[in-house]
């Protein structure tokens, strides 16, 4: 390996840390994710899947670097692109693969489809498909932490089209105001939509936003696990120890169109998409590092890759021999109180159907 | 019991669940240190300080929204909306979000919030400030909505909002809160939500109301009674979802006649839910069919003597009820 696929941020202490199997297990997670996403285009393309599919691939750093780094009291919030988030915080694939599937056994059981995964026991709070929607409800969980005398945060995630979104605005306004340990993440895949930053979004950069709101802000090269990692725990450092917020852009890009229904023809070229494969890769950036370390050798690269696949069709076979929910099902998780009969306070009519 | 006004129980409600449980909290704007845009908060900040009474800036979606995420994590935040109004910018916050989360989450997450504040008109700011918007929000499953007119029900009620472990929606109503009434000092004083009160009991026509229509309805009920000698049954509904329908076709089975009063446009009302679910259950007990006295269906005008007339009053009241002893 030449000098240039070095990671400069190696040598970060947070990295240093990291044993050897703890590398593995970055590049495991970021394995698991685009097997996961390859085996559920095909489950769509199978019409096993219905409504959007937002696809995780190329972004895998991006997730599994900032997820990585969560503690007890460390929380994170995302947008419809969810999948990746979903499995970096530990959730099992297979209730996921059932939850694209629409069955029972998913994680949200049935309920809430590919855009809205849950997983409070890992501190995951979704999976939101309003564009910047989740943003106030990140900065009530950083809110939450403090009020709680926890020290801890909220990871906040939205896509660069979401900056433009009002209610992000008033939410990082408050996060500032208050000094609530919530960090903004921007993962900036350059496109929202069929939409390019420059087409969308005033202003030097996004990151830059912060600045109205005297909030520290960063960049970061998110093709590189390790970048990811040292940024954001200097970010998630101020927020646990000073409850202080940050805005972070984290420059990736997605492989796949926006949703499976994208034909992906119209607003950016082959080549570009070819070049951040070859070049920009997470995965490829991974193990060459790793490769260069002596981690990872090409036999244990192998046997990551093909578990992830197995992994991956487990979850499949999981999730198609698994039942639907029945009629019964659709007005339960409505109301607690509902769910809970035993307990109800309340009189009267709870449901008009 | 003591005498309060309407405004007094609220604060009375607030200042006790406050006091009973750590998690919860006041949110708005002007909460704090204004001591409350209406002073429903007055003297709050002095007692309980500035983590539990908090001032918000000027943004429904950023707060609101940050209530509903700091409610997923077991804080029980009582959101302040300076008017129900404002409830559009924030509409996503509420009825994305607080509504759907337990859904979408296969009942993993629940989300007990309150949102409070004054919806009603009539008192001459024009229709951006004058929405009641309750039948909106009814119409969203996993939020329930709760229009006291009493200061007793307004104090029972909003206690057992806050304890409620699911979204609530409370609409108060600012030409109520210098109205006095007994309020009961317990403190363990709820009245359960979807429990609707007769608040006058009757023979000859039911009133379905809530709000301040139950105060014209009553009014109206005394004066029939004295001058057309026709007893009128008053029922509060009190809480619009979950709804107490059972109380209404007990008091339709008795009086055969029904007359809805509502503060509401009447296209898809609370009052047109109310109608449908009577004639599902009592057909065969009406005498004549349901009428309805509602806002007169126009954004709310400004005109102060003309706005008095858009809405329900004393005198439409009781024009409809003669009408509806007749028919
Ligand atoms: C309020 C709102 N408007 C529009 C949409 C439709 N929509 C879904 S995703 C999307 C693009 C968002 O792009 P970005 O924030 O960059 O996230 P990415 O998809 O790149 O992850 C749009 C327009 C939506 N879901 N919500
Ligand atoms: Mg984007």
């Amino acid at each position: 390996m030449s000098e240039t696929t070095t990671s400069k941020s190696a040598s970060a202490e947070i990295n240093q840390g990291l044993s050897s199997a703890d590398k593995l297990e970055l590049y495991r997670q970021m394995m698991r994710i685009r097997r996961f996403e390859e085996r559920s285009l095909r489950a769509y393309q199978a019409k096993k899947i219905g409504g959007f599919l937002h696809l995780y691939i190329g972004q895998e750093a991006v997730a599994v670097g900032c997820c990585s780094l969560m503690g007890e009291h460390d929380h994170v919030i995302t947008a419809y692109r969810d999948h990746g988030h979903a499995i970096a915080v530990g959730m099992d694939t297979k209730p996921l693969m059932a939850e694209l599937y629409g069955k029972i056994t998913g994680c949200s059981k049935g309920k809430g489809g590919s855009m809205h995964y849950f997983d409070p026991s890992n501190n995951f709070w979704g999976g939101h498909g309003i564009v910047g929607g989740q943003i106030p409800l990140g900065v009530g969980l950083a809110y939450g932490v403090k009020y709680q005398g926890h020290k801890g945060s909220a990871m906040a995630f939205m896509g660069d089209g979401a900056v433009n979104q009002g209610a992000v605005h008033e939410a990082m306004n408050l996060a500032a105001l208050w000094d609530l340990p919530c960090v903004f993440v921007i993962e900036n895949n350059r496109y929202s939509m069929g939409t390019s930053q420059i087409r969308s979004t005033a202003g030097p950069g996004l990151a830059e936003r912060a600045l109205g709101y005297g909030m520290h802000w960063e960049k970061c090269f998110g093709h590189d696990v390790y970048e990811v990692r040292e940024i954001m725990n200097k970010v998630l450092t101020l927020a646990r120890e000073e409850h202080k917020p940050s805005v972070v852009e984290i420059d990736t890009y997605r492989y796949r169109g926006h949703s499976v229904a994208d034909p992906d023809k119209t607003y950016r070229t082959r080549e570009e998409i070819d070049e951040y494969r070859k070049n920009k890769d997470p995965l490829i950036i991974f193990q060459h590092q790793l490769t260069e370390e002596g981690v990872l050798s090409e036999e244990s690269q192998q046997e990551i890759d093909q578990a992830a696949r197995a992994e991956a069709d487990a979850a499949a076979e999981f999730a198609e021999s698994s039942p639907f929910p029945t009629e019964a099902d659709i007005q339960k998780h409505v109301y607690w109180e509902a769910d809970h009969p035993d307990q109800r306070t309340s009189q009267g009519r709870l449901f008009f159907s | 019991m003591s005498e309060l006004t309407y405004r007094e129980a609220v604060r009375a409600a607030l200042a006790e669940e406050i006091e009973r449980d750590q998690n919860v909290v006041l949110l708005g704007e002007e909460v704090a240190q204004f001591n409350g845009a209406y002073k429903v908060s007055e003297g709050l900040l002095d007692k309980f300080g500035p983590d539990r009474i908090v001032d918000t800036p000027i943004s429904e979606a950023g707060f609101i929204g940050m209530g509903v995420g700091a409610s997923m994590l077991g804080v029980r935040p009582v959101m302040e909306l300076m008017f129900w109004s404002f409830y559009s910018v924030a509409f996503d916050q509420i009825l994305n979000n607080a509504a759907n989360v337990r859904y979408m989450s296969g009942g993993l997450i629940n989300c007990p919030i309150v949102i409070r504040g004054p919806a009603n008109g009539g008192t001459n700011v024009g229709a951006t400030h004058s929405h009641t918007p309750e039948n909106v929000l009814a119409n969203h499953p996993g939020v329930k909505v709760v229009v006291p007119a009493t200061p007793a029900d307004a104090k029972g009620l909003l206690k057992s909002s806050i304890r409620d472990n699911d979204p609530v929606m409370y609409l108060e109503n600012t030409l109520l809160y210098g109205i006095k009434g007994e309020v009961p000092d317990e403190a363990d004083f709820l009245i359960p939500l979807g429990s609707a009160d007769v608040k006058r009991a009757g023979t000859d026509l039911t009133i379905v109301t809530y709000g301040r229509c139950v105060l014209h309805s009553l009014a109206a009920a005394e004066t029939i009674a004295k001058e057309d000698g026709a007893e009128i049954e008053v029922v509060d509904l009190r809480t619009i979802r979950p709804l107490d329908i059972d109380t209404v076709i007990k008091s339709v089975t008795k009086t055969n006649r029904v007359l809805i009063v509502e503060e509401q446009k009447p296209f898809a009302s609370v009052g047109a839910q109310v109608a449908f679910m009577i004639q599902e259950e009592a057909f065969d007990h009406l005498d004549a069919p349901i009428t309805r006295v509602t806002t007169i269906d126009a954004p709310a005008i400004y005109s102060p003597p003309v706005e008095t007339e858009q809405l329900p009053n004393v005198d439409r009241v009781l024009a409809a009820a003669r009408r509806a002893l007749k028919a």
